[in-house]
């Protein structure tokens, strides 16, 4: 049952920052090719590390995007999310000005936030005192600044801020974001994630917590999803966004409707700091209240864009999560794990991925699993090294995060 | 030290920070309002200067300075003699 209101949500817009592609299209174009975006880590010396590979982004210039006085005073996470966002806006088309500036919204995910500022910051600190840092890290240094700079630059005033739900902290932005539409707190949202966890301090201590794949030696094939021969997640960086709207406000402008969000669920396991619930409790709840929430039936769905980490205990959990929520018709669900060509982007993986969903839907075309040459679960299409086609009408997303967060997002093709 | 090597020196500093090229930054120049420098700029800038020439800025005074030659004379007045 739909239990939020009458109004509908739409997507009309679309961008992203990633390790494979710096545009929707290059992006798409990229995992529709099956190319990694994993390489040795090049932004800083990786020798005490014991894992020296991450998905970085390369060639990103902030200053296509915003001024320099911008650009120097915020960290890279935040330069990918507006960067993301501006993509968006000039896909959707939509003018924000003195009518509706208010109606519109901003909600960034970020995991970790501008990890990079506070560790420079901190050393800073550490070596020459409080007055060697510089003004501007006091709001840079926070976990919002993301969206507040994209309010600014866009004039938005609706309400904005940052959702943090560790890894499914995208999925949950676009989600509440959704929920505000559906409220009628806002007419749109700019809703999306992002994340820049690569430094040493981040790489050091999730490479402690042993949930990284230590395959220095073979960058390309260390993000394995439902492989057998999995051994962690690959760190990357990047951003997604999207442009979600009141689908009659959308059509009132004749705005390019890419999707509708149709449903959302949110649980937390409620059971360990990194380990998934060992039957995947919350994760199955979470895909269920999306479904519930979207109205639809398991049957209905036609794709699944898998949180699919490659680490052992994820993998393994999803795939048997998808099993009990879907049971027949679970072996008929193309399985989509991107994470396999980005690595993972931590707060910006739900929203990028729900753009490649979305893109699913769009093209008839699902992305594949890369370097899945022996799934562990051999009954499941986990879209092994090729893209495939099918006719994609409703699609669910998955993102289950640290500290138990799950979340689950489905959209449906549009139709008025 | 001379107004032209502190005018040099003031100019590197301001391209740091707002990533103006030096030659805008000329004497007659109002920092808010030809160079865009806002108050977090602004701050920054003092810390550089109390680095570079040994001057510091109290923020009450800081605020009296609107143009490039009001900085100028603060820092020039203010130098330690032999600062380089």
């Amino acid at each position: 049952m739909r239990t939020y209101g009458q109004r509908r949500v739409v997507i009309t817009g679309q961008g992203v920052v990633t390790p494979v592609g710096l545009s929707v299209q290059s992006f798409w174009e990229a995992l529709l090719a099956g190319r990694s975006g994993v390489g040795p880590i090049t932004s800083f010396d990786t020798s005490e590390l014991p894992v020296k590979i991450a998905g970085e982004v390369t060639g990103f210039d902030p200053l296509e995007y915003m001024a320099r006085t911008v650009s120097r005073r915020i960290d890279k996470y935040a330069q990918f999310a507006v960067a993301a966002a501006m993509q968006a806006m000039e896909d959707s088309k939509l003018v924000i000005d003195d009518a509706n500036t208010h109606r519109v919204g901003i909600l960034i995910g970020s995991g970790y936030g501008p990890t990079a500022l506070v560790q420079s910051g901190t050393l800073t600190l550490d070596g020459k005192g409080h007055r060697g840092l510089a003004p501007w890290l006091s709001a840079a240094t926070s976990i919002d600044c993301a969206a507040g700079e994209i309010a600014l630059k866009l004039g938005a005033t609706g309400p904005s801020g940052a959702v943090s739900t560790a890894c499914a902290s995208g999925t949950s932005a676009v989600g509440e974001a959704m929920r505000m539409i559906q409220r009628g707190d806002v007419d749109a949202v700019i809703a999306g994630g992002a994340d820049n966890s690569i430094t040493s301090f981040d790489i050091g201590s999730t490479a402690m917590s042993r949930a990284l794949s230590r395959r220095n030696d073979d960058p390309q094939r260390a993000s394995r999803p439902f492989d057998k021969e999995r051994d962690g997640f690959v760190m990357a960086a990047g951003a997604g966004a999207l442009v979600l709207e009141d689908a009659r406000s959308a059509e009132r402008r004749g705005a390019p409707i890419l999707a509708e969000v149709v449903g959302y669920g949110a649980t937390s396991d409620a059971y360990h700091p990194t380990a998934p619930h060992p039957e995947g409790l919350g994760a199955r709840r979470a895909m269920q209240l999306a479904l519930d929430d979207a109205s639809v039936a398991a049957s209905d769905i036609d794709h699944i864009n898998a949180h699919g980490t490659s680490t052992v205990l994820n993998d393994r959990t999803e795939a048997a999560a998808i099993r009990r929520v879907f049971g027949d018709h679970a072996p008929n669900i193309p399985i989509s794990g991107v994470k396999s060509m980005t690595g993972h982007m931590i707060g910006a993986a739900g929203a990028v991925e729900l753009i490649a969903t979305v893109q699913a839907l769009l093209t008839g075309w699902v992305p594949p699993t890369i370097n899945c040459d022996d799934p562990e679960d051999t009954g499941l299409n986990f879209v092994p090294h090729r893209p495939q086609e099918h006719d994609v009408k409703v699609a669910m997303s998955n993102s289950f995060g640290f500290a138990g967060h799950n979340a689950t997002l489905v959209v449906r093709r549009y139709e008025p | 030290m001379s107004n032209e090597r502190i005018l040099a020196e003031l100019a590197e500093i301001v391209n740091e920070v707002v990533g103006l090229s030096a030659n805008e930054v000329q004497p007659d120049r109002h920092l808010r309002d030809d160079l865009d420098i806002d108050s977090l700029s602004m701050v920054e800038i003092m810390v550089a200067i109390e680095e570079k020439f040994g001057v510091a800025t109290p923020d009450e005074l800081a605020a009296e300075l609107e143009t490039v030659a009001a900085v100028i004379a603060h820092i020039e007045s203010n130098s330690p003699v032999g600062v380089a």
